[in-house]
């Protein structure tokens, strides 16, 4: 049914968004709950920062991460002294992915957050919680709806991602090429059309999955919480 | 037993509390803005004083000149809400075991099956919190904060938003808690005539100032 250039892609594809989904979901988590929680006087610089990735050019990020975790670059340099190779490689296009999906990735669990009663937290406190335990057993399970809503968001924006990833670790086929970048390649191609329309309809087809899925989840979660 | 000499100021409101509890079961009685749910806060740990101390059977828990304040989870001290808030995620059954599990063996003061009995809860023990009465929840509150095995209970309004009928339902479980359990309460109410039903030693909280009843 599809060809192997088409599953590797769809291969890598999947494999990028996950591993970009799940290493930023703990940093996401933290960020998220630390900003519903607490009012410092860099808040607005932080937000700004988290914020950067979704308005700035794609191709400006990726020319950034070159810059910082190319071979030669500014980190890029020590990492590859020790081995780690970002740029030109599947780990680099998790980098961009996450870099990318983050801010989408924070906000439903930052909202979350704020929107949990902290008086239950208080009384798991004069129970005999601890504020760690507290946060593991109240907070975070309570967070469930943002935590699943960010991360869908996060992976089907990781399977989307373009600009920064072509940019940064540029158009490889069984090591970068993912689907966009696949789509785009065929495309360049006399003959790809074909094999560029089977993609963009497997594109349609996991995007939708994965939204009918985000939507199933929370009701069954709403359900349980008696929503 | 406790021993509370403090102050807390926010804003303009400055609560001002001199007191030293031997009985059972206090009541305090105010009218809404006197301070009562502030006081409690500041025993149970969730606000802190400015100045001043609190102890509890000699142990400080609150001593602002030696820098001394003992976090929320180590003082022991249970604080039933208004509201009951049980965790929505978990059944009733899991909102009282979740209580029990943060005591070490030893410690444990009460039985889950003797709290069950005590409050009637075991009917209720497959139910969620939206499946509960204000009443029912209210109960069940009350069971969770005991099997949390504190050192002292605080009562705050827990029959506020409740029915008479409800009122006249909860009632008597917690006369029964003062009778048969050896646990000293502090209930915090605007209605004289539960304190009067419980037969609480009563004193009087006026725009933050205790006054004897």
């Amino acid at each position: 049914m599809f060809s192997p250039e088409e599953l590797s892609a769809l291969y890598l594809s999947a494999k990028v968004a996950l591993w970009a989904t799940v290493t930023s979901l703990p940093l996401a988590i933290a960020m998220g709950w630390y900003l519903a929680r607490y009012e410092f006087r860099l808040k607005f610089l932080v937000e700004a920062c988290l914020q950067l990735p979704m308005v700035l050019p794609p191709v400006v990020l990726g020319y950034l991460l070159l810059v910082l975790f190319g071979n030669k670059g500014w980190i890029g340099q020590y990492l590859n002294a020790m081995g780690i190779e970002l740029a030109f490689n599947w780990k680099g296009a998790v980098l961009a992915s996450m870099i990318v999906a983050f801010p989408l990735m924070v906000q439903p669990i930052r909202l979350s957050f704020q929107l949990i009663n902290r008086q239950l937290e208080q009384v798991a406190g004069s129970l005999g919680a601890s504020p760690f335990r507290v946060f593991c057993s109240i907070s975070l399970p309570l967070a469930i709806p943002g935590i699943v809503i960010g991360s869908i968001l996060c992976f089907s924006r990781s399977l989307g991602e373009f600009g920064a990833t072509i940019t940064f670790v540029g158009n490889i086929p069984d090591e970068t090429r993912t689907i966009p970048i696949a789509i785009y390649s065929f495309l360049q191609q006399p003959d790809g059309e074909n094999m560029a329309m089977r993609l963009v309809a497997l594109s349609l087809v996991l995007a939708f999955s994965a939204l009918i899925a985000n939507y199933f989840i929370l009701q069954k979660y709403q359900r349980k919480l008696g929503g | 037993m406790l021993k509370c000499d403090f102050q807390y100021q926010q804003a303009d409101f400055l609560l001002k509390i001199k007191l030293e509890v031997q009985q059972t079961l206090l009541g305090i009685v105010g009218a809404s803005g006197s301070g009562k749910s502030t006081f409690l806060k500041n025993i149970v740990g969730l606000l802190q004083p400015q100045q001043g101390s609190i102890q509890f059977n000699q142990r400080i828990l609150v001593d602002t000149e030696q820098k001394i304040y003992v976090p929320m989870h180590q003082r022991k001290i249970a604080l039933v809400f208004q509201n009951a808030l049980l965790f929505p995620h978990m059944n009733v059954q899991q909102n009282l075991r979740y209580a029990e599990k943060l005591v070490a063996n030893l410690e444990g003061k009460f039985q889950f099956e003797e709290v069950l009995e005590l409050l009637e809860l075991r009917p209720l023990i497959q139910r969620k919190a939206h499946q509960l009465s204000g009443g029912e929840a209210q109960r069940v509150a009350i069971g969770r904060a005991l099997l949390s095995s504190p050192n002292l209970l605080l009562l705050d309004e827990p029959l506020t938003g409740l029915d008479s009928k409800l009122k006249q339902q909860i009632l008597p479980f917690l006369k029964r808690m003062k009778d048969e359990l050896d646990l000293p309460m502090i209930y915090v109410t605007h209605h004289l005539q539960e304190l009067e039903y419980l037969e609480a030693d009563i004193v009087q909280l006026n725009q933050g100032q205790l006054q004897n009843k």
